[in-house]
């Protein structure tokens, strides 16, 4: 591969090693390790926090008003209806869980393609998966009816000798989303045990020393665990990155089996994956850029960090697009009248503004402006388009389920669907559910892996006459 | 397990990678067997001089892997099968490509929580206690930013004092006695 000059006088490259500077210069083991711990090890908690946690909060527990109000009265108080019998139900829970996506993407594919940048992110993106997987794994359980027996989908003896339906592809969702969300919740976890072990030596006060130390399981860092350790997560990483691809394919399969025009389509395993990941890498964005200007971590998430993740959204929007091309493009060449009606009515029958909202929101808007650099370093602007894709693609799930439901073969089965206000409630809820969680993670677990950081640093570099010498057996 | 007393090993520490890997590969190659570093992330090239090369976190993947994909090929096949057969329209009953896909995602959460716990468990973890944690300087250096090299007394080699004069000779920081 024919090596491209470097210019000197980029800034953005180490002068040292000629690399590209992923971490600001600077900073030594003790410097980011105290400045991360600190976060967390701090006796003062900001005022920021508890204003934030305290709507978060106040979300959650409307959330658990409308829970409450729900087991008691039945799925009726919702809007879902003849035909749209899946409302904000399903749309919230493949909106939750695309979101989840990113942070295994960011965790485990760019392990694998060793992309060093990730390090600085992939802690607080593997969180946002696990309280994203959260609130997604709630939506299908509500969704039942009678939640309190929604274990009556597991595999299990009882005494009805019943046992559950594996060709289904509702099936195969409790099998995808429950092996995501265990994975997750280890690979995040072993992510952060020797972590907790720098949390336990550094901390003060005895409580947080008992807390991380039971949490370090007695992590002492050598190097025969370590490299068992690098091995595990090596191999966790291999394991979680066809499990992702595998997860939204599945969810999507729950759509593209059935024969509804709008849903009976091949496109939508890597459209929905694609789509999956472009929500997740905002959803990462909507979250970072305020997190490293609160916490002063300029120096470990970078405009590089900013930068490259546009980049990713920039791509998988274009799969995106190229899926929504399809789907008009198959409408016309199926020759099938539903289905070219379907498209019709997608675009403009009554509920016509949400493909519109779609369209801008995820195609018009993001694919024209990410190209720029000016624009992909600027903070504000990656805030904002952040929030402008997350929309997009809550429309995305919006369209998909609704428009193809209310108006399908026989028109004197057509209908509408207005969401209630507890749809409303419980939508809302969760977001409030999810920010709460991840203040509780930003303020007890460390939110940037430190041991990953190290090695990044020009400190680990080892001199290359030790390296080259052979071990003497 | 009992309580043992007198010396778990010596502790030398250093202040770079490269310095504990250089003391690390003398040791080996001076006949040392009973040792290990710790640092504060993985040091590859101080796992390689020290003799350790392979591991089985690998293998218990594998055989994880291929235990979750029989247990739940078996269970799909014996449940639509055998238990509780469903005629749909005539359709098969050992419709096996349906059952492809709950038994893939059970291969993956096998094998991961194999990789996962196996490691765990070839690494002794938990293990709340350890006598490293008796040493001074290893709370302040260990998991933050030092790197230590430990004789460990059971190696038949260990003499107290013979064993500290041969650290020193590596201009370590410091040589500590560690205690169990």
């Amino acid at each position: 591969m024919a090596t491209t000059p470097v210019k000197p006088k980029d800034h953005e490259i180490d002068p040292a090693t000629g690399e590209y500077r992923v971490i600001a210069p600077g900073q030594t083991f003790r410097s980011v390790t105290e400045k991360i711990s600190h976060i967390v090890l701090t006796p003062q908690t900001p005022l920021g926090w508890f204003a934030i946690f305290g709507v978060g909060g106040a979300l959650a527990t409307m959330l658990l008003v409308a829970l409450t109000w729900l087991f008691l009265v039945g799925v009726g108080i919702w809007g879902i209806t003849q035909p749209v019998a899946w409302g904000f139900a399903i749309i919230n829970f493949v909106w939750w869980i695309g979101i989840g996506h990113a942070g295994t993407l960011i965790s485990a594919i760019l392990l694998l393609f060793k992309q060093g940048w990730r390090n600085s992110i992939n802690r607080f993106a593997e969180a946002m998966t696990i309280f994203a997987v959260v609130c997604a794994g709630m939506f299908p359980l509500i969704h039942i009816g009678r939640p309190w027996l929604g274990y009556w989908m597991l595999p299990y003896p009882n005494t009805m000798t019943m046992w559950p339906q594996f060709r289904s592809p509702l099936m195969w969702d409790v099998f995808a989303v429950s092996t995501y969300a265990t994975i997750s919740v280890v690979f995040w976890f072993i992510g952060m045990v020797p972590d907790f072990g720098t949390m336990r030596d550094r901390a003060e006060s005895k409580a947080a020393q008992y807390f991380y130390g039971i949490a370090s399981l007695g992590w002492r860092g050598s190097v025969r665990h370590w490299m068992r350790y690098e091995t595990a997560s090596l191999l966790l990483a291999g394991l979680a990155t066809p499990l992702v691809l595998s997860v939204h394919t599945v969810i999507s399969f729950d759509f593209a089996v059935a024969v509804l025009p709008g849903w009976h389509t091949t496109i939508f395993p890597p459209y929905f994956v694609a789509g999956a990941i472009y929500s997740g890498f905002a959803m990462v964005l909507t979250l970072a850029i305020p997190l490293r200007k609160f916490y002063h971590l300029e120096g470990l998430v970078t405009e590089r960090h900013i930068d490259n993740m546009g980049k990713v959204m920039l791509a998988t929007g274009f799969i995106v697009a190229y899926g929504y091309g399809m789907e008009v493009f198959m409408a016309w060449y199926s020759a099938s009248h539903w289905e070219a009606f379907m498209m019709w009515n997608r675009m403009f029958g009554p509920m016509g503004w949400s493909y519109g909202v779609l369209i801008f929101c995820n195609i018009a808007f993001p694919l024209t402006t990410l190209w720029s650099r000016k624009l992909r370093t600027n903070i504000a602007f990656m805030f904002f388009i952040s929030i402008v894709v997350n929309t997009g693609m809550w429309f995305e799930r919006f369209v998909i389920v609704v428009t193809s439901l209310y108006r399908d073969f026989l028109p004197s089965s057509w209908g509408t669907y207005r969401a209630t206000k507890w749809d409303y409630m419980i939508y809302v809820g969760t977001l409030g559910l999810f920010t709460a969680l991840f203040l509780l993670f930003v303020r007890f677990l460390p939110m940037i892996p430190m041991s990953e950081i190290r090695m990044m640093l020009p400190g680990a570099k080892i001199e290359p006459k030790i390296k080259a010498a052979k071990a003497g057996d | 397990m009992p309580p043992r007393e007198g010396t778990y090993g010596l502790l030398a520490e250093f202040d770079t990678p490269g310095d504990l890997v250089r003391a690390a590969r003398q040791a080996r190659q001076d006949g040392w067997r009973r040792m290990d570093c710790y640092t504060p992330y993985p040091v590859e090239e101080a796992a390689e001089a020290i003799g350790f090369h392979r591991n089985k976190v690998p293998l218990l993947t594998l055989i994880g892997g291929l235990m979750g994909l029989a247990a739940m090929f078996t269970l799909e096949t014996w449940v639509s099968v055998l238990a509780y057969p469903l005629n749909i329209a005539g359709r098969p009953t050992y419709s096996w490509p349906a059952f492809i896909v709950p038994a893939y995602e059970w291969t993956i959460l096998f094998a991961g929580l194999s990789a996962a716990f196996g490691m765990l468990a070839l690494n002794g973890l938990p293990a709340l206690y350890h006598p490293l944690f008796n040493a001074p300087n290893f709370r302040d250096g260990a998991t933050t930013d030092k790197f230590f090299l430990c004789l460990e007394a059971l190696d038949p080699k260990f003499d107290l004092l013979e064993a500290r004069a041969y650290l020193e000779s590596f201009q370590p920081l410091s040589v500590v006695e560690v205690e169990y």
